[in-house]
């Protein structure tokens, strides 16, 4: 069963940026676009299990840190070698300046 | 540590996963993410820049090789424009395969398969070895690219200065690879799905080497492969020389960029040809910093590294003599000084490796 989760304020990821969030034993990456909305992605990198948390947001995408492999966040989907797989995605949502996830 | 296998399928690969030294987790200087997210940001001016002038500077320095060929007074053009083509050929490669050349992907992409056909490297096979090198840095038995090996082998190391070695090997991958089959290390780290990609470049670039072998049969003479193929061999020394420094004559077997990587202070020629990648420790830290912000990253990070070499003369000098004491104990390596501001190593993490440090 799913549930919404309390993962952060909206206001602690910058625009263009992301954020780690773990809960539970898991690890999210939350991130918030250039046109205000919020996603969230599994915080692992399907290639080496890299964390993204240092990644760098360039428009729609995150680039993994240790071999800039490219996912589209709201997709998930694996945009650049030398990952294959996508990142699982999870809904957000915005209420009362915090960001929720569901899990 | 004895002797070293450097298979990527033999006993110390095996080691290697079972001891953790295998994707483990590297040290970092700390930066802010601030900070760290101002060097990550990507432009494309400034490689739009240096890709204007290194192919105008090819485009001109070949057509003067060609307008005094066979005259000897062709000799420094050909010189100057085998240095472009098998030498800043491999830093461009190099760093569009990180993708942070340009900020435009297709960009990236157009640069890395050009300068991957120059320097004779399978744009996908190299895709994955280098980012098992950045894995791995100089882990035995996982890194695929370990220029050095233990002991050296100065034959091969001087033949490499003229792409004999690398030339040799990757002719035979070419063709091995355009007949439709992988070598068993290639598929051990290339995933299926990406393998037939392999083959379809080999079997274009292939194509591409027949044609100008016949053009260069047909006309009699060796003035079309002047151009495209042999600079990979009489330009390939400059990128050989700098290869060397990034990790020769340093330790093996660490999680530690600081004791196995070499920055060194370069001329802005050589900068211009390896495009920053005289920032190797720097760039080995963080691979997301673009070459043309790690002067800053450097000077960001240096009170948390050893002194960087003040020359390549000079890192030259330092490096030599640890490799031919390296031919009579291939566990011998430079452990170099950190600054009193540094972190120190983890003498613990690397007790078994740092025991053999130069005393
Ligand atoms: S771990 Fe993310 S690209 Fe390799």
């Amino acid at each position: 069963m799913t549930q919404w989760i309390d993962a952060c304020a909206t206001d602690e990821i910058d625009e263009e940026d992301l954020v780690r969030f773990d809960h539970d034993g898991r690890t999210f990456a939350i991130y918030h676009s250039p046109d205000g909305e919020f996603f969230c992605t599994d915080g692992l990198c399907t290639h080496e299990q890299v964390h993204l948390e240092d990644g760098l947001v360039m428009e729609y995408e995150i680039e993994c840190p240790k071999h800039n492999a490219t996912f589209d966040y709201r997709t998930g989907e694996a945009k650049r070698a030398p990952a294959c797989v996508n990142l699982n995605t999870y809904r957000t949502k915005v209420e009362n300046g915090r960001v929720l996830i569901e899990v | 540590m004895g002797l070293r296998d450097y298979s990527m399928l033999g006993p110390d690969a095996r080691r290697a996963v079972e001891t953790g030294l295998a994707a483990a987790e590297w040290y970092h200087t700390d930066i802010s993410r601030k900070e760290m997210k101002e060097l990550m940001k990507r432009s494309d001016d400034p490689a739009i820049r240096d890709t204007v002038i290194l192919f105008g500077a090819m485009i001109v320095l070949a057509g003067l090789g060609i307008a005094l060929w066979p005259s000897w007074w062709s000799a420094p053009f050909w010189l100057a424009y085998g240095v472009l083509y098998g030498s800043a050929m491999d830093s461009r490669w190099h760093e569009c395969s990180h993708g942070t050349a340009f900020k435009t992907r297709r960009y990236n992409d157009w640069l890395y398969n050009v300068a991957s056909f120059c320097m004779m490297r399978n744009p996908h096979t190299w895709r994955w070895s280098h980012a098992r090198h950045h894995t791995d840095t100089i882990i035995v038995g996982r890194d695929p690219e370990i220029a050095v090996m233990r002991p050296p082998d100065f034959i091969r190391l001087i033949a490499n200065l003229f792409g004999l070695v690398d030339v040799w090997h990757a002719i035979g991958r070419m063709l091995l690879n355009a007949s439709g089959r992988l070598h068993p290390e290639e598929a051990s780290y290339i995933p299926e799905a990406e393998q037939h990609r392999v083959i379809r470049v080999a079997r274009i670039w292939v194509a591409i080497y027949a044609a100008v072998i016949a053009l260069a049969v047909a006309m009699g003479s060796i003035l079309p492969l002047m151009v495209i193929g042999l600079p990979r061999l009489y330009g390939a020394w400059h990128h050989i020389m700098t290869g060397l420094l990034q990790h020769g004559g340093l330790a093996d077997n660490v999680i530690d960029h600081r004791l196995n990587s070499r920055t060194v202070y370069m001329n802005p020629v050589s900068r211009f040809i390896y495009w920053n990648m005289n920032y190797h420790v720097e760039h080995h830290m963080f691979p997301m910093v673009p070459y043309h912000q790690l002067p800053r990253l450097h000077e960001k990070i240096k009170h948390d590294l050893p002194a960087p070499n003040r020359s390549i003369p000079e890192a030259l000098a330092e490096m030599i003599p640890a490799l031919r004491r390296q031919l009579r104990n291939e566990d011998y390596f430079l452990k170099r000084e950190l600054p009193t501001t540094a972190r120190p190593y983890r003498e613990d993490f690397h007790a078994e490796a740092l025991g053999a440090a130069a005393q």
